[in-house]
């Protein structure tokens, strides 16, 4: 049962797999964004609130849900290459800290944009704006951590420490609205009960999500393919592999 | 001749007060730090006193903050360099329990002296002699939440080039919650209000940290040190 | 397409900078992992190539 776990831990395996599924997550990403576009730009009602600004959730939200999501799958492979010391685990990390890095800056300029029709304000020092901040310094600490050592194992497991130790911070940002008087809105999707959006809003949101997730997913192969091949220059698979 | 857990905790502490005391300016640098870094803000705002009030809490806590991080130099940095470090690690007393001794007694060498200190700071900044008390004890597990966190990223810079700004930028934002509700407190000890949400909240937020770190810490050290 | 699709209701500057963002992050992550991937390709390259001149 364990068999593909084994598996995954082999480079030139991960390797493979990631150069085969980059493709399809890619188109699959594709469409679920252009679905998303297109009916939630064109086809859903305009808020009886917000008017046609709330369209900025299309891509504030995904972007904001993503970089915690990104986060956590960088803690998990971190926290998988320091216990079992398993350096494929690295490569997944490394690969996905500017991705996420990326999300969390989307996230917040989007909601600065979106914050100023509807609060009259670019900024606020709320709990859920100031942890998102604090979330993209911890990316930045990672990503700096890395590459400041000369021996690159070094640098992996340390950086590896710093995520798992400010993985803290995801579920800070995601109950922050729970936890605070926060001017920034609960949580509409992710809670318990049923979604508080009416279907013909709620779906290309949903769409939005699946096809960030899906871009996210293709881009760590991407990176993955790199992130495997400088660790394993040496290996004698990597012949074959770069030919291609 | 085999030492004991306790012993050799007690002992450790002990050789970091003896080394610090040794050099009494490495002391005070951080606290001369926090002085100046307190009184730059009057000064550049030329407030009065009962104006600078408004801002006291804040600017208390980041120059503590400030000063803090210059002092977390001296954690592991001189045991790394001329090898004591690796001697601790080998010495066959768990890395854990020296990481603990060492960064107590840098707790008391450094977050203490500016609870002592913190005073005469609050009077230059406006504080009212009634906040002292929620003040004092607020930056007193304030400092220690801090001196752990600077543990975690002491134990990961040793030997970098540019290890201090690599240190701020892990121990800084980690270290917000901390100064977020280290200011509230102090703040609304100065305006009278209850200020026990904010001190559980600061207490909760050391306890927590002084469970976790040392092992965060202890994983740092075998990372560098290896 | 009707007129206020491109006005958004008058929050056009807010909206469409912010698609704007979207698209560029989006772009710059494909942009970015491509070029990371045939740097790595290149380095492997000259690692193997020095590796087996070294051999002979």
């Amino acid at each position: 049962m364990w068999t593909w776990f084994y598996k995954l831990a082999s480079p030139p395996y991960v390797y493979g797999v990631a150069a085969a599924f980059m493709p399809w997550l890619l188109g699959l990403a594709a469409l679920a964004i252009g679905y998303g576009l297109i009916a939630g730009l064109g086809l859903a009602p305009p808020d009886y609130q917000q008017g046609e600004a709330f369209r900025m959730i299309y891509v504030h939200v995904p972007g904001a849900i993503l970089s915690l999501t990104v986060y956590t799958v960088m803690a998990v492979a971190s926290g998988i290459a320091l216990i079992w010391r398993i350096k494929v685990g690295h490569a997944v990390a490394a690969a996905s800290a500017p991705i996420g890095a990326s999300f969390a800056i989307l996230a917040l300029i989007t909601g600065s944009l979106w914050g100023k029709p509807m609060w009259g304000t670019y900024w606020a020092w709320d709990p859920r704006l100031t942890s998102e901040l604090i979330l993209l310094f911890l990316y930045v600490g990672v990503m700096s951590l890395r590459s400041a050592f000369e021996d690159p194992l070094r640098g992996d497991r340390a950086a590896a420490l710093l995520a798992v130790v400010g993985v803290v911070n995801v579920p800070i940002v995601h109950f922050s609205v729970v936890w605070w008087n926060s001017l920034h809105q609960g949580a509409t999707i992710v809670r318990l009960g049923a979604p508080k959006m009416p279907g013909s809003m709620l779906w290309p949101l949903l769409s939005m999500w699946l096809g960030f997730m899906l871009f996210y997913g293709a881009v760590l192969c991407m990176r993955l393919q790199a992130e495997v091949l400088n660790r394993e220059r040496q290996a004698s698979w990597v012949r074959e592999a770069i030919k291609s | 001749m085999t030492v004991g857990a306790w012993e050799a905790f007690f002992l450790v502490i002990h050789r970091e007060l003896c080394l610090s005391f040794r050099r009494p300016e490495q002391l005070f640098q951080p606290l001369v730090f926090f002085l100046i870094v307190t009184t730059l803000f009057p000064l550049g705002l030329s407030l009065q006193l009962s104006a600078l009030r408004d801002i006291a809490p804040g600017v208390l806590w980041v120059a503590a903050l400030l000063s803090s991080l210059l002092s977390l130099d001296s954690l592991f940095k001189s045991d790394a360099d001329d090898g004591t470090l690796e001697q601790l690690a080998l010495s066959g007393q768990g890395l854990t329990l020296i990481v603990v001794a060492k960064t107590c007694a840098h707790w008391l060498v450094t977050g203490l002296a500016l609870v002592i200190v913190s005073p005469i700071v609050a009077t230059a900044l406006g504080i009212p002699t009634s906040a002292f008390a929620t003040m004092m004890l607020s930056l007193a597990l304030g400092t220690l939440t801090l001196s752990w966190l600077g543990a975690i990223g002491a134990g990961l810079t040793i030997g970098l080039r540019r290890g201090n700004v690599l240190l701020s930028l892990i121990v800084l934002p980690l270290a917000t919650p901390l100064l977020i509700f280290g200011a509230a407190a102090t703040d609304r000890a100065i305006s009278e209000a209850s200020t026990a949400g904010a001190v559980y909240f600061l207490a909760a937020l050391c306890v927590f940290t002084c469970t976790l770190a040392p092992w965060a810490a202890t994983a740092a050290l075998r990372i560098t040190l290896e | 397409m009707t007129h206020d699709f491109w006005s958004m209701g008058g929050y056009a500057r807010y909206v469409w900078p912010c698609y704007g963002i979207a698209g560029a992050v989006l772009a710059w992550n494909l942009w970015a992992a491509r070029r990371y991937v045939a740097a790595a390709k290149v380095r492997a390259a000259r690692a193997l190539a020095m590796a087996s001149s070294a051999a002979r």
